[in-house]
């Protein structure tokens, strides 16, 4: 049985971060990824990190920012704690070797986003989170004698102890379909997101939720499931990411007739304005009929100076070109708002701690919260590094003053037999597993979204509680070992499915509208009865709902305009 | 929505069968991917075809492999696209891509494989034909082992950065272009595209390839590295270094990053050169001989190449060097072999007997060296344009009388 003092599971940003923290404390790390640790959906993340570094920016006006942003549902220490220590990560990041864009004097410049007082958002090309993870794994491969690697390993069940602690992983060799019941004292869940419920999104194929099903199965709780972000410049049926740096190089959104609408919407900060502003009002032009037949806005890049576009926009210049046939220096790109970011998923305190000991998460797996009800962009990355660093810390100072504690071998039977059951199924004898995705994707994207009422967030949830029976009897066609993805398919089928049931419970749930739940039978936001999280704790009967306080340290909540 | 017809090169390796192609017809619309089109047989005939992919657009690297020949990324190429390259392929040459691609296993397999190219596919076109990548060993179906080659590689070359001493307690003050010089390097997504696709590394297993080497690039154009020397020297020491490549393009047609890999090793060998380090296998100054044999005389004379190398200019041969005599001597074998097999001939070996070209196409070689010394800029999709408009660059290189010969690269990302 392998065994490391810290275990991490996901090797995106907040996974490597969290591993090569733990590793300082000279405890020993295993890093386990169900793909190649550069593959994750950290890469995705291309407009930049927020970090107020400039001598005339603060800490605390980004703190605000983000609070303003969550529409006040972030916990406000933890989004002290984010801010404060955003400008040492990010020069700690520049010390590794990211190859930050520079001003004029060489020294670190930025960039405007959306939602923020100030520009702090420091960049590399629109390639961020991809340079700054490349970077992270050359430390891996630096640090290999204190960092095991596990590339290509999936894991499926948490291992709890007698005392209710975490005390392991049982995880699956994709290269020869062996299974392994890995031991360690503290394990961090760093698996991402679960953006793949909803067809189309701008995550990857990977983003199954399944950290924050593992976490829920053993008992976790979630917490701000309902919280889905929509991102407002997608590209329209593929949901291709376009970042919105473009904006803030000073791209325009307009509407079939050439109108810059943000004007009516956010007069102040115009198309920078938090995302859950601007893609509402999209879909709002959209809905009144003041879109493009194809159901979309135009985003207009044209008005950055071409240098400027190939230096710093280069990858949507490549995005444009190879997957809508669009020069974007020429000429305007369609989009609309598509699903982009998880902000809920398991709970956590500042350190990274979830309800069950030495069960941890970070990164978008988890819920600390400091995006609240709507993230800020350029927000994640830093949220992966801070959180990926106090988790990996303290899962190593855990890992010290604790005793091994062997998982029961029950767990790999189980989930053998688990595996047992899906190959026995017999082909026609139910749905297709790309069948039952398919749905639960669409179903998702059309009622669980920018706009959402009782009738259909209920019609969708019945939707789920169907497909969670069909998806007992889906079989697969691969009964092999060797890299058997239709097997891991049908196990991230689960993971969807639970992720997707708590989204609909949680947003019908929350009778208000506050940053991406939008309610347009409440649409109001009610701080008197909703300035609190949902909680969701798994039962035989389906998530049971109870309550949280938001933490306020100073910002006592105002109406938020931009 | 339009029909397709794959032709993917299967791998089951529990199956006991060697590999053999399998067609699947798939619908949709033709401005969707190759990759698209994969998870569409996939999720609808057969959930055993292997293929890694996570992003579908072209920035996890996950999905190499080889589209009707040429590597590169199943999500980033259009199907449709990628019919009308099969259809071309079969039209121009009376051979399918099908028939064209990599002979499997047995002369029966290759007989089938023969057949199944010729016959007419369901959907009446040219089928797409897929494989894995190449320069690496197969998993199963799409999917090949990347960690025994492009990994072990890229770690060959100390894949992270080496500062001098303590970290400023603010960020390195450096020069802006010098990040965006390497943030072509750091636009890798280390998909192997090029790998699958280096002649070199064809010939020499052991090449350090393009990946790896346009990682070294990103060290060594780094001014807070501090090992740049070390690096240099350790690589052009290398017999499989950074002169194992033989400048043959294909890694910069395959990566779709346009990183431009050949670009960033000899970005490598010209600083190995002005750092002055001498190579054991004189990469640099065999290069040199090359520029200027060709300045002088138009074509190349070989017969110049060695004393060129080893012994340059009249000094050189007034004061040879102990090395250059050596080496001198060491390449006489290699001089003989060709005269005694007769595929050069005598007067072709005496140095200087040589043809200089005819005035008027010495002054075109002449205006080509005059323009690459003018023309002295990296080619880099960062930087690329002059005053913020790349399409006056490009016109400028395309000017009627220089067209014929100058660069294409630059005109076939603009």
């Amino acid at each position: 049985m392998p065994s490391h003092d810290v275990l991490v599971i996901g090797a995106g940003l907040a996974g490597q971060r969290a591993a090569l923290a733990a590793a300082e404390q000279g405890v020993s790390v295993g890093i386990v990824s169900k793909v190649h640790p550069v593959r994750s959906h950290s890469n995705a993340a291309q407009g930049g990190i927020n970090a107020a570094l400039n001598p005339d920016d603060t800490w605390e006006s980004h703190a605000f920012d983000t609070v303003k942003g969550s529409d006040y549902l972030g916990d406000q220490d933890a989004i002290e704690i984010m801010a404060r220590e955003a400008p040492e990560e990010i020069l700690h990041m520049e010390h590794l070797g990211v190859t930050f864009h520079r001003n004029e004097e060489g020294k670190l410049g930025t960039r405007a986003f959306g939602g923020a007082s100030a520009a702090r958002t420091y960049y590399v090309a629109d390639i961020t989170g991809q340079a700054i993870m490349h970077v992270l794994y050359e430390q891996l491969m630096k640090y290999s004698e204190q960092i095991t690697r596990y590339e290509e390993w999936f894991s499926s069940s948490l291992a709890i102890d007698e005392n209710g602690e975490c005390c392991g992983v049982v995880t699956r060799n994709v290269a020869d379909g062996s299974m392994e019941l890995f031991q360690a004292k503290s394990v961090i869940l760093a698996t991402g997101g679960s953006g793949q419920i909803w067809k189309p999104t701008t995550n990857a194929l990977i983003c199954t939720g399944d950290g924050i099903a593992m976490a829920y199965r053993v008992g976790a709780k979630l917490m701000d499931m309902e919280m889905i972000q929509y991102h407002p410049t997608t590209l329209a049926g593929k949901g291709f990411l376009i970042t919105e740096g473009a904006r803030g190089e000073g791209a325009l959104l307009l509407n079939k007739n050439g109108e810059r609408f943000m004007e009516k919407y956010a007069p102040n900060k115009m198309e920078l304005a938090s995302r859950d502003v601007v893609s509402r009002a999209e879909q709002t032009e959209i809905n009144e009929g003041r879109g493009f037949p194809d159901g979309t806005v135009a985003l207009d890049i044209t008005v950055v100076p071409k240098k400027r576009i190939h230096e710093a926009l280069r990858e949507i210049v490549l995005v444009g070109r190879d997957f809508a046939g669009v020069d974007i220096t020429r000429e305007p790109i369609h989009i609309k708002p598509g699903n982009h970011y998880t902000m809920g998923g398991v709970k956590t305190d500042v350190e990274g701690r979830t309800d069950i000991p030495g069960l941890y998460a970070a990164g978008e797996v988890a819920c600390v919260s400091v995006h609240g009800g709507n993230r800020l962009g350029a927000n994640s990355l830093l949220d992966t590094l801070i959180f990926g660093k106090h988790s990996g810390r303290d899962a190593a100072a855990r890992a010290l003053r604790t005793d091994w504690s062997k998982p029961s071998g029950k767990v790999l039977e189980d989930e053998q037999a688990m595996v047992d059951d899906i190959n026995g199924r017999e082909k026609g004898s139910g749905r297709r597993v790309s069948e039952i995705k398919l749905e639960l994707g669409q179903t998702m994207d059309s009622k669980v979204a920018v706009f959402r009422d009782e009738a259909g967030i209920t019609e969708a949830l019945e939707t789920v509680r169907r497909l969670q029976e069909e998806a007992k009897t889906a079989y697969i066609d691969d009964h092999g070992s060797v890299f058997n993805q239709d097997l891991m398919g049908a196990i991230e089928l689960g993971y969807m499915l639970d992720c997707a049931e708590c989204s609909c419970i949680g947003a019908l749930e929350r009778k208000e509208s506050r940053g991406a739940q939008y309610r347009t039978d409440y649409p109001e936001r009610n701080d008197e009865d909703w300035l609190k999280h949902i909680n969701l704790e798994k039962t035989e009967d389906g998530p049971e709902i109870s309550y949280s306080e938001v933490t306020i340290t100073q910002w006592q909540p105002e109406a938020r305009t931009y | 929505m339009a029909d397709y017809t794959i032709k993917v090169r299967r791998y089951q390796p529990e199956s006991g069968e060697p590999a053999y192609w399998e067609e699947f017809n798939v619908e949709l619309d033709p401005s969707l991917s190759v990759l698209d089109g994969l998870l569409q047989a996939k999720d609808r005939d057969d959930g055993s075809l292997a293929v890694r992919c996570s992003c579908r657009a072209a920035i996890c690297g996950s999905c190499g492999m080889k589209i009707n020949g040429k590597s590169g990324l199943g999500c980033q190429t259009q199907i449709g696209e990628a019919q009308e390259q099969a259809d071309k392929m079969a039209a121009v040459t009376g051979v399918t891509a099908a028939e064209a691609s990599s002979p499997i296993g047995t002369e029966a397999d290759n007989a089938g494989l023969h057949t199944s190219g010729a016959t007419a596919t369901v959907t009446g076109n040219a089928p797409i034909v897929i494989e894995p990548m190449g320069n690496m060993p197969v998993i199963k179906d799409l999917v090949t082992d990347m960690e025994s080659t492009h990994w072990t590689k890229i770690r060959r070359v100390t894949p992270w950065l080496l500062p001098h001493g303590e970290a400023p307690e603010r960020e390195y003050i450096v020069e802006p272009e010098s990040m965006v010089d390497i943030t072509q390097s750091m636009a890798c997504i280390q998909c192997g595209a090029c790998v699958s696709s280096c002649l070199s590394m064809e010939a020499d297993p052991l090449f350090i390839g393009p990946a790896a080497l346009a990682k070294a690039y990103r060290f060594v154009g780094d001014p807070r590295d501090a090992e740049t020397s070390e690096r240099l020297t350790d690589l052009a020491h290398d017999p499989h270094g950074i002169y194992d490549c033989t400048h043959c393009f294909s890694c910069v047609d395959a990566c779709p990053k346009g990183v431009a890999p050949m670009d960033q090793i000899m970005r490598l060998r010209r600083k190995a050169g002005e750092n002055g380090i001498e190579d054991p296998n004189s990469g640099h100054a065999h290069e040199m001989a090359f520029v200027k044999i060709i300045e002088k005389k138009g074509t190349l004379d070989e017969a110049l190449l060695v004393q060129e190398s080893y012994a340059p200019g009249i000094l050189g041969k007034l004061l040879p060097s102990k090395r250059g005599i050596q080496e001198t001597i060491r390449s006489l074998p290699t001089i003989m072999r060709p005269l005694l097999k007769r595929k050069v001939k005598l007067r072709q070996a005496i140095p200087g007997t040589h043809h200089k070209l005819p005035k008027d196409a010495m002054a075109e070689v002449q205006a080509i060296y005059k323009h690459a010394e003018e023309h002295n800029e990296e080619f880099n999709l960062y930087i690329k344009g002059e005053e913020g408009d790349p399409e006056a660059a490009v016109e400028e290189r395309l000017e009627p009388d220089n067209a014929d010969y100058l660069p294409t690269q630059g005109e076939k990302e603009a």
